[in-house]
C-alpha cells in the first residue's frame, strides 16, 4: 500500500511537469532577468509568461497587477503595512477571528504599535455576520483583511459582497486566498478586491514563491526596498525558476478546475459519509454547503488529534489536526474556538485535505483503517466506556487543574 | 512531527496497564482538558503493606501524554507509597529517553496523578503546587509563569536580567519579544514602566556593593540569593539547603531530585555564579557532604 497523502491544505506536492518547466532556469536560463546577454535572454520571457498564466486563473485585467514575492505570509505582510502606510491617518483595521496567524499575529502586533484590530467572530459554522462587518466600515478603517477560504474547515466567506461593501466605504479590501486559488474559479476585475495573497505550494508550484495581486489604482506602498524588480514594488532578484514553475502550476489549475469540484469533491464526500456512517461520536465542522471541495474537517470527540494522527501515520496515512499538542500550545486551534467547539471535541479535531493526485482507493483505506484508531484510543479515554461515553462525561471526569 | 524516542513509540503504541483498575482504592485526577491533556490514574494499594499492587491509567492526550501515562504505571508497580511518592517528573522523562521540551508538562501531569492518587488513598486533599504558563523559551523549556514569578521577586527590568535569572531568551532569541511582553506586564503591574535601555540590574546592585560583607551580612545575602532561585529548583523537583558559610565558601544540601542528578553539578555552578554576582565577591558552594572531610582534617 503507498503512502496516501491527505494533508494538501498544508503542502502540495509539486506537479512533475512543473518541475520539468523549472529545471532549466537552473542550469541553462540561468542568468539574471535584469541582465543582457544570452544567458538571461529567456528569462523576462519565462517570467513574462508566467503572469499571464497567473493572470488568467486570477481573472485580473492586467498582468502588471501580479507582484510576486516569496510566500503567503510575505504578501499578507506587504498588504497590510502597505494599507497603513499609505493611510497614516487611518488606524483601524478590521480582520476575522479565524485568520491564518500570518494576518492574525501581524495585526496583534500593530494593536500594540496602538492600531484598533476589528476581530469579527464566526457562528457554529463558522459563518460571520455581514451586519456586524457592516458596522464597523468607517473612514477610520485603514483595511479589511478576510481570508476567502479557512485553511482548517474550507469555509468561504463571501469576500466578494464583503469587498463592495468596504467599497462602498471607502476602505481597501484585501483577502487572503491562497487556500482558494486553483480550488474555486475567480474571476478578480469583476470585483472590488484590492489586494490578494496567494501562495505557489498550495498548488502544486515549490516552496518560496507567492503572488500579491495589486489591482491597477490602489494605492501602495512597498514592503522590501531596494532594486526595481517588479517595477520596485517588491525589490529583491526574481526567483526566476519558481515564478516560471508558478504559472505552470496556475495553467493546470485551471485545466484541473472542473476535476477540483467534481471527482476530489466526490472522494472528500465520500469520506465524510463513510467516517459519520460508521464512527459514533464525531461530527463535520465549519459550513457543510459552502466550503472547499477538497477540505474535510472533522471532529471526534474525547479524544486527542496527535494521538490519531501518530496512528494514521502508522498506517501510512497524512493528515493533520487541530489539537493544541500538535503545535506545542496550550489551547486548540483558534479557529475550533472561534466556532464555539468544546475542548473534548476541539483537540480531536482531524483535516483531510485532498487533492487531483489522490484516489477512491485512498479513500477506502482511511474508511477501513479510522474506525479501529478511534475505538483504540477511545478505550484509553476517561470520558468513554465500552462503546459509548460516559454518562455525563464533564461530571464523570473532572480533573484537577494542573 | 515530534521527535519522540523509540521509547515514547513503544508506550504510545502499545500501552501497558490501559484501562482502569478494578477494585481499585486509589484515584488520582489531574490535567486540563482545555490543554488537551488530562489523565486518570487508579491503583490497588495493599491495606497491609501499603504496596501498589495495580497500576491502571486514562488518558485523554497526545501521544507523549499516553506514553507518560503508560511508563508511569509500569514504574510505580511494586513500589510502596512512599517509594512512589518520590518519582519525580524527571524519573517518568528518564524512561522514556527523553521527552521534547514542549511535552515535558506531560510527565509532569504524571506525577501529580500519583501524588493525588496517593492523597486521595490516605485520604488527604491535593492541590496542585505550581502553575504551569506557556512555554516561552524553547531552547531552556522555560515557561511564562516561571518568568513572570522571577521578575517579581527579584525585580527583573531587562531581558538580560531575565536570561540571567532563568536562562530564557539565552538561546536563539526567538522569545526576546514575548520575555519583553512579560516585563512590561509585570512591571506595568507594579506602577512602572518597561524601558528597553534600562541597565540590568546587576549594575545597579555592584554600584551600591561598597563595603566589604561582614559574615552576618553574608549568610543573610545568601540565603536571599537561595530563597529567590528556590522556584526554579523547585520546578524541577529539587531544592537547595544552606549548611554552613565558612569565610567565603557555601556548604550547601541539594535536596529532592538534585540529589544525585547528573547537573546538580551544573547547577551548584550556576548558583555560584549568581552569588558572585549579587554579592559582587568571590564565593565557593561546595556540597555539604565535603563539609565533614573538612572538618575530619581539621580535627
Amino acid at each position: 500500500m503507498r503512502d496516501i497523502y491527505l494533508d494538501n491544505n498544508a503542502t502540495t506536492k509539486v506537479d512533475p511537469s512543473v518541475v520539468d518547466v523549472m529545471l532549466p532556469y537552473f542550469t541553462e536560463q540561468f542568468g539574471n532577468p535584469s541582465s543582457i546577454h544570452r544567458f538571461a535572454d529567456g528569462v523576462a520571457k519565462g517570467i513574462k509568461k508566467a503572469r499571464g498564466q497567473i493572470q488568467e486563473l486570477l481573472g485580473c485585467e492586467h498582468d502588471s497587477e501580479i507582484i510576486f514575492t516569496s510566500c503567503g505570509t510575505e504578501s499578507d505582510s506587504t498588504a497590510i503595512l502597505s494599507a497603513i502606510k499609505a493611510q497614516p491617518n487611518k488606524k483601524e483595521i478590521i480582520t476575522t477571528m479565524v485568520e491564518h496567524p500570518a494576518v492574525l499575529n501581524l495585526c496583534e502586533y500593530l494593536e500594540k504599535e496602538g492600531y484598533t484590530i476589528h476581530r469579527l467572530p464566526v457562528d457554529k459554522a463558522g459563518r460571520l455576520n455581514l451586519e456586524a462587518y457592516k458596522a464597523m466600515l468607517s473612514d477610520k478603517v485603514a483595511i479589511v483583511s478576510v481570508m476567502w477560504a479557512n485553511n482548517e474547515t474550507g469555509t468561504l466567506f463571501p469576500v466578494v459582497d464583503m469587498a463592495e461593501m468596504a467599497n462602498a466605504a471607502g476602505v481597501m479590501f484585501h483577502t487572503d486566498a491562497v487556500q482558494a486559488v486553483g480550488k474555486i474559479p475567480m474571476n478578480l476585475k469583476d470585483t472590488k478586491i484590492d489586494m490578494l495573497s496567494l501562495s505557489g505550494h498550495k498548488l502544486h508550484a515549490p516552496k518560496g514563491i507567492g503572488v500579491l495581486y495589486l489591482k491597477r489604482g490602489t494605492r501602495y506602498r512597498p514592503l522590501l526596498r531596494g532594486g526595481h524588480q517588479e517595477r520596485g514594488r517588491r525589490a529583491g532578484t526574481e526567483n526566476t525558476a519558481s515564478i516560471v514553475g508558478l504559472g505552470k502550476a496556475c495553467e493546470l489549475a485551471l485545466h484541473y478546475m472542473e476535476h477540483e469540484n467534481t471527482h476530489v469533491k466526490a472522494m472528500r464526500d465520500r469520506l465524510e459519509r463513510g467516517i459519520v456512517e460508521q464512527i459514533p461520536h464525531c461530527f463535520i465542522t465549519g459550513d457543510l454547503n459552502n466550503r472547499l471541495p477538497n477540505t474535510s474537517d472533522i471532529a471526534f470527540e474525547y479524544i486527542e488529534g496527535e494521538s490519531i494522527l501518530m496512528l494514521l501515520n502508522k498506517a501510512g496515512i497524512a493528515a493533520s489536526s487541530g489539537s493544541a499538542c500538535t503545535s506545542g500550545s496550550l489551547e486548540p486551534s483558534h479557529v475550533m474556538r472561534a466556532m464555539g467547539i468544546p475542548y473534548t471535541a476541539a483537540h480531536g479535531t482531524i483535516r483531510f485535505s485532498f487533492s487531483r493526485y489522490n484516489t477512491m482507493t485512498d479513500v477506502d483505506h482511511v474508511l477501513k483503517v479510522m474506525p479501529d484508531i478511534v475505538a483504540a484510543l477511545r478505550n484509553l479515554s476517561p470520558y468513554w466506556d465500552g462503546d459509548r461515553p460516559v454518562a455525563d462525561p464533564e461530571q464523570a471526569f473532572a480533573p484537577t487543574y494542573s | 512531527m515530534w521527535d519522540y524516542s523509540e521509547k515514547v513509540q513503544e508506550h504510545f503504541f502499545n500501552p501497558k496497564n490501559a484501562g482502569a483498575v478494578k477494585d481499585a482504592n486509589a484515584t488520582g485526577e489531574v490535567g486540563s482538558i482545555s490543554c488537551g491533556d488530562a489523565l486518570r490514574l487508579t491503583l490497588k494499594v495493599n491495606p497491609e503493606t501499603e504496596v501498589i499492587e495495580e497500576s491502571g491509567f486514562q488518558t485523554f492526550g497526545c501521544g507523549s501524554a499516553i506514553a507518560s501515562s503508560s511508563v508511569l504505571t509500569e514504574i510505580i508497580k511494586g513500589m510502596t507509597l512512599d517509594e512512589a511518592l518520590k518519582v519525580t517528573n524527571q524519573d517518568i522523562a528518564a524512561h522514556l529517553d527523553g521527552l521534547p521540551p514542549e511535552k515535558m508538562h506531560c510527565s509532569v501531569m504524571g506525577r501529580e496523578a500519583l501524588q493525588a492518587a496517593i492523597a486521595n488513598y490516605r485520604g488527604e486533599e491535593w492541590s496542585d503546587d505550581h502553575e504551569e504558563g506557556a512555554l516561552v523559551c524553547k531552547c531552556f523549556a522555560i515557561d511564562a509563569v516561571m518568568i513572570e514569578e522571577m521578575v517579581w521577586a527579584n525585580k527583573l527590568r531587562t531581558v538580560e536580567d531575565v536570561t540571567n535569572f532563568t536562562k530564557a531568551g539565552g538561546g536563539c532569541a526567538a522569545c526576546h519579544e514575548d520575555i519583553e511582553a512579560i516585563l512590561e506586564k509585570v512591571l506595568a503591574e507594579k506602577g512602572e514602566k518597561f524601558d528597553p535601555d534600562a541597565a540590568s540590574i546587576e549594575v545597579v546592585s555592584e554600584k551600591k556593593e561598597k563595603k566589604p560583607l561582614t559574615n552576618l551580612q553574608r549568610i543573610k545575602r545568601i540565603e536571599e540569593v537561595l530563597d529567590s532561585l528556590r522556584p526554579q529548583l523547585m520546578a524541577d523537583g529539587g531544592d537547595v539547603e544552606l549548611v554552613e558559610v565558612i569565610g567565603n565558601t557555601a556548604y550547601v544540601n541539594m535536596t529532592g531530585a538534585c540529589n544525585g542528578c547528573q547537573m546538580s553539578a551544573m547547577t551548584i555552578a550556576g548558583i555560584q555564579q549568581r552569588l558572585m554576582e549579587v554579592l559582587g565577591e568571590f564565593i565557593k558552594v561546595v556540597p555539604a557532604s565535603e563539609m565533614s572531610k573538612l572538618v575530619t582534617i581539621g580535627a
